[in-house]
This record gives structure tokens, sequence and C-alpha cells, in this order.
């Protein structure tokens, strides 16, 4: 199967963010960037389903500054055959920009499947994904949790709040990809030094205008510190009664 | 992991990614099990195919040979990073690359390097290296183990090997022997003994109370019979497996900052969350120095293993440097793991956290390939040109 995966470059989500003086970033000095999440694990089911169904091509695109070579060449050390970057100075906040330049890319490309994460952690906008499938014209299933590929067919699991559904589409299709599908695979040393040799194509991204920008950014409120009630069940009526009048949980 | 220094700015982008790589393999294979492996007494074997599909063994060694081919600097990121999670970890991987895949591939013959390097890279086969013994551990040289050449060209080997880490998970051992009778030096030689041959017997170590997820074993070797393709043709003198012990001991002065930095890191996290006296402790004075002295040493030392290692992919490091950077870097570890545990308080006695585990793991690290003592005469001898050894 020939299968595009469409990856984006995100701060570790583990960082401690800072709110850049525009006030519309986050800081980046300091922050340590790596291939989403999300992604990760479409790359690593794209892997999969090429490993399983014989001779493919997993081919991976990021739309982005130079920074993002690095992105790719790290899913190509998992095993990704070839890479696109899709340059441009700044990605832009507007999931449909993006996705407008990733389906001029994609378009005419002979994909069967189009993966990407089902958000990225940085912007949780979820757009890009179904919003390529749309510009392609092909059937787009969102937060799959499992996904199978038999006859030009696809089957995905989705997990739904205290249920789970299995669609069925027809190929070539695009596929967002929730966590818990699979682990993605630790780069091997060798493929890390293979994936220097492996073709990185840079192209110019011809992206869609903008119409989406951030204004204002805001770090969560400081949570205030815990307040020690009393002690033991004399404590209870007090509780309750701040639980239901000042917490307003009860 | 806090890199005060910025040091990532001057590593290369795959010595980055191979150091992630393994990290995070450590963070997720290893560390969730090594407390309990440690309390059991018992080395994780479950790792060796993941370790293997990773690359770690003899990682920098060429390609052709079935390995990751990486420079130096990479390679001791990988051992930095296995001992963040134990230097248990770290020792089985150091013995299997720089002290049993290493040799054959410097003293090897090319059929004994295709024979074997591409299934040790694969963890098909482990390799344990025998050069100590009972009675003759600073003092190689005076090694009694005996090898007999016969009519035939085949050998006899008799002796004894002790304090050998992955003796008995081992399936070759990479062994030292003075040869036909001579007492000297330099008639020692190499020889790949495959583990199961007759007269050969390893005897796990009991007893430890440090390297605890880590197999040590005794080797014996009685009227053991070793074909005429056993022994390792361009070695040659206490010089060869010196020079297996150099590479080694630069591993080792990375690992033990992988150590340094898993006490420090669970110190800081720590003391940011203790409250004691209505407050974090570590807003009190004497842990923030604690906390201090701790991070400047570390930078410190990763400052020399990094110059280190650009100076050894460059062809001139000697091995007095690696003497000055394993001495250094393995005191200041056992050192950062000892503050750390006491920064813990009670809790640091614990297997739950890690540092008395590496506290303790460190005084073997501290004492073998050459112990402290050893490096500061190897040093002092640089300095003065006299040698303290004799």
């Amino acid at each position: 199967m020939k299968i595009a995966v469409c990856i984006k470059r995100t701060p570790d989500s583990e960082s401690r963010f800072k709110i850049a003086s525009s006030q519309t970033a986050i800081d980046e000095t300091g922050l340590k960037f790596d291939i989403d999440d999300f992604a990760s694990y479409a790359v690593e089911v794209a892997l999969q389903l090429n490993e399983k169904q014989g001779p493919g091509e997993t081919v991976v695109y990021a739309v982005g500054p130079d920074l993002v070579q690095e992105t790719l060449r790290k899913a190509m050390s998992m095993g990704a055959d070839r890479a696109v970057q899709l340059k441009t100075d700044a990605v832009p906040y507007d999931g449909i920009a993006v996705a407008k330049a990733l389906a001029a890319e994609l378009k005419g490309g002979g994909y069967d499947l189009v993966l990407f994460g089902k958000h990225a952690f940085d912007t949780s906008g979820g757009i890009v994904g179904t919003a390529t499938a749309e510009l392609l014209g092909i059937p787009c299933v969102t937060a799959a949790t499992k996904l199978e590929i038999a006859n030009g067919r696809g089957t995905a699991r989705r997990d739904l709040e205290g249920a789970a559904e299995t669609v069925e589409f027809p190929l070539p299709a695009a596929v967002t990809i929730d966590e818990g599908i699979a682990r993605p695979r630790y780069p091997s040393l060798k493929g890390i030094m293979a994936a220097k040799k492996k073709p990185l194509e840079t192209k110019p991204a011809q992206l869609g205008a903008a119409r989406v920008t951030v204004k204002s950014m805001d770090l969560p409120p400081e949570r205030p510190a815990g307040r020690i009630i009393g002690e033991g069940a004399a404590a209870v009526p007090e509780l309750i009664r701040l639980l239901q009048t000042e917490a307003k949980v009860l | 992991m806090l890199d005060f220094y910025n040091i990532d700015s001057v590593l290369s982008e795959d010595e980055r990614a191979v150091r992630d790589s393994v990290r995070r393999f450590v963070d997720e294979r290893v560390i969730p099990i090594i407390g309990n492996c440690y309390v059991e007494g018992r080395f994780p074997k479950e790792l060796i195919p993941e370790m293997a599909e990773l690359g770690v063994f003899g990682a920098n060694l060429p390609e052709e040979y079935g390995c990751a081919g990486l420079n130096n600097v990479a390679y001791g990121l990988i051992m930095q990073e296995l001992e963040r999670g134990d230097s248990g970890v770290r020792s089985f991987a150091s013995v299997q690359g720089a002290l049993a895949m290493y040799p054959i591939y410097a003293f090897g013959s090319e059929e004994q390097r295709k024979k074997w390097l591409p299934r040790m890279a694969k963890g098909e086969v482990i390799g344990c290296f025998g050069l100590t013994e009972p009675d003759y551990g600073s003092n190689p040289s005076g090694m009694i183990t005996m090898a007999k050449e016969q009519k035939d060209g085949t050998w006899i080997l008799n002796g004894a090997k002790m304090w050998i880490t992955n003796g008995s998970t081992a399936k070759i051992a990479v062994v030292w022997a003075k040869t036909n009778g001579d007492t000297s030096d330099k008639s020692i030689r190499g020889f790949i003994v495959p583990t199961d041959s007759k007269g050969f017997k390893a005897k796990d170590q009991k007893g430890k109370l440090s390297l605890r997820a880590s197999d040590t074993s005794e080797l014996v070797f009685q009227d053991l019979e070793l074909p005429a393709d056993a022994i390792l043709p361009k070695s040659g003198g206490l010089k060869s497996p010196l020079m297996c012990l150099t590479q080694a001991r630069y591993g080792i002065s990375w690992g033990a900052l992988g150590a340094a930095m898993a006490c420090f890191e669970e110190a800081l996290e720590y003391s940011k969350n203790r409250v004691m006296f209505d407050r974090p402790i570590g807003g009190f004075q004497i842990q923030q120095e604690r906390l201090a002295e701790m991070l400047t040493e570390i930078v410190k030392g990763q400052l020399v293993v990094l110059h280190l290692g650009r100076l050894k992919d460059a062809g001139t490091m000697v091995p007095q440097q690696v003497s000055l950077a394993k001495r250094n870097n393995v005191n200041i570890a056992t050192d950062i793991a000892r503050e750390a545990r006491r920064l813990l308080g009670a809790n640091g006695i614990l297997a739950e956290y890690s540092a008395m585990r590496h506290m303790a793991n460190l005084e073997s690290v501290y004492t073998y390939e050459g112990t402290h003592d050893v490096h500061s005469l190897v040093l002092g001898q640089a300095l003065t040109g006299l040698n303290a050894f004799k």
C-alpha cells in the first residue's frame, strides 16, 4: 500500500510553558521539540500496515521551517521510506490553511491511505486531517483506535464515551489516529543512521489563506493552596458545607 | 533531564536522536522493573532482545558486522542512558560491546569477526570477558591461567577467572591466558572459549550487595580443549586486554554520569514535593547546597566526557585521559548518589527510589575496570614519569 502520514513537530508535553512577549504564542526558548505523540502513533500504524501487507511505501509529510526536517528524519528512523517537507517559515494556526498545502501536494500522489494524528498536542485543533480529506474528496474517519485494511476497504474502530463503534469505508481514505492504537517503536540506532541516507525532499508549501489567528493566550490560573478544615468525622459537616457553598460541586 | 549548560546544542542531530531513543527505552522498559530485579538479585534477561533490536550492542563497531556504526559520543550517550536505569544494565552492554565484541573485532581474524559479531549484535550470542583472577585484580600481569598449544595446533586451557560480568549468561567467553609455560605478561593471548566446552564451569557469585541486577560469576577451566582457531590471532601481550579495558572505561565514564543524573533528578523532584516544617525541603539552604553541588559536578563531568569522545572520534585520545574521566566521573557519581540518598531521608533507603541502588552499584563501578586508586597511579605515572606500581 502507498501510505502518506502527515506529521507535526510539537513541544514535549511535559515541558513547562511560558507565553512569549507577543502574547499570542508560547515562548519556545529551552523547549524540546519532537514528533507529536498522535502523529507518532499514525507513523507506527502505517509501518505496521505495510509490514503486514507486504511491499508498500510509507511517505511522511510535514509543513514548516527547516526544523521539521529533524522530525521527518525521526519518522524515517522509525522506518518511513522517504519524506517531504512543505516549507514555510511559520506554520499557520489555521488548520485549513495547512490542509490546503497538504492536499495540493497529496493530490495525484496515488495514496491508498492518508494518516494523521487525531489532533496535535500544541493546538488541539483536529482540523488538518478532516479538512485535507475534504479537499481531496476522500472519506475520512476520525480518532481511530483500531484500523484494518482488506480488499480495498478499511475498517476502523472508534472509542466513544461508554461505547465503541466500528466503521467501514472504501480506499483511498483519510484516517486520524487516536492514542492506544499502537505503541510507537523506538527508532533503532541503525534506523537513525539509515534515515540520514533516505530521500528528504523540500518544496514550497502552497498554504491557503490563514483566516483564523490567535488573538491572545493565557496560562491557566494558579491553583490556590489546599486548606485543611479539620480532622476525622468531626470535620465532615464543615467539609460538606464548603463543597456545597464554596466549591459548588455538591 | 536538566541540561543546564545546553550541551544538547553541541551534539549532532543523530547523537541526540540516539540518546533520545535509548532514553525512552530506559524510561519505559528498564526503570519500571529494575528496582524489583535488584531486590530479587536477577539481571532482566527479558530485555536482551529489545536492547539488541535497538542496536546498543557494539554500537560503535562497523555496520558490515551488523553493528550500528555510531561515533563514540553517540556510544557514550547510550552508556549514560543505560546506567541512568542501572549500572548492571549498562555493565551488561559494556561487556557485550567493549569487552567481548571489541576484542573479536580488534584482534580476531576476518572469519572470527564474521562468525561472531553479527550474532552478538543481535543478542543471540552473549559474551563475557575473563581477565581478572581471584588473586590478580589490579595486577593482571601476574595471572596464572595458562594455555598450552598441542602438536596439532589445538590448545589446552587451565585456570580460573573471577568477578566476570555475564559469566553465567554467556555463550562465549573471551579469556586471556598466558601461553606455553611462559609466565611473563608478554605471552598473554586472547581465546574465544565456548561456554559449553567440556571443562568449562561458571558459578554465580552469591551474596552481592551491589550490582544485584547483574550476573557476576566465577569461571573455572579444567583441561579445557580449544580448537586451533580459538585464539585471537592479532592479540599479543597484556596490552591487548588493556586496550579492551580502555574501550570499556570510556563507556563507564559516561555511564556513571547517567547514574548521577538519575539520583540528581530524583533528589530535585523530591526536594520540591517533600514538605517538612510546612515547606518543601528544597527551600532549605542545606538541601539547595546539596543540589547545587550535584549539578556542578554533573555538568563538569559531562563536559569532560563530551570532549573525551570528540578526541576518541578524532583518534587522538590516550588511555591516561580515559583514566582521568573514569576516576573523576565514577567518584563524583558515588558522592552524588550518597547525597541524594541522604536528601531523601528515610525514603532514600527504599528500593522504590533509585538513589540507594545507584549508591550501592557505584561502589562496584568505583572498584572495577581499574580501581579509583589504580587510575590515580596511572595519572601519577603520566605526570611524573615514575611508576608507582612496581
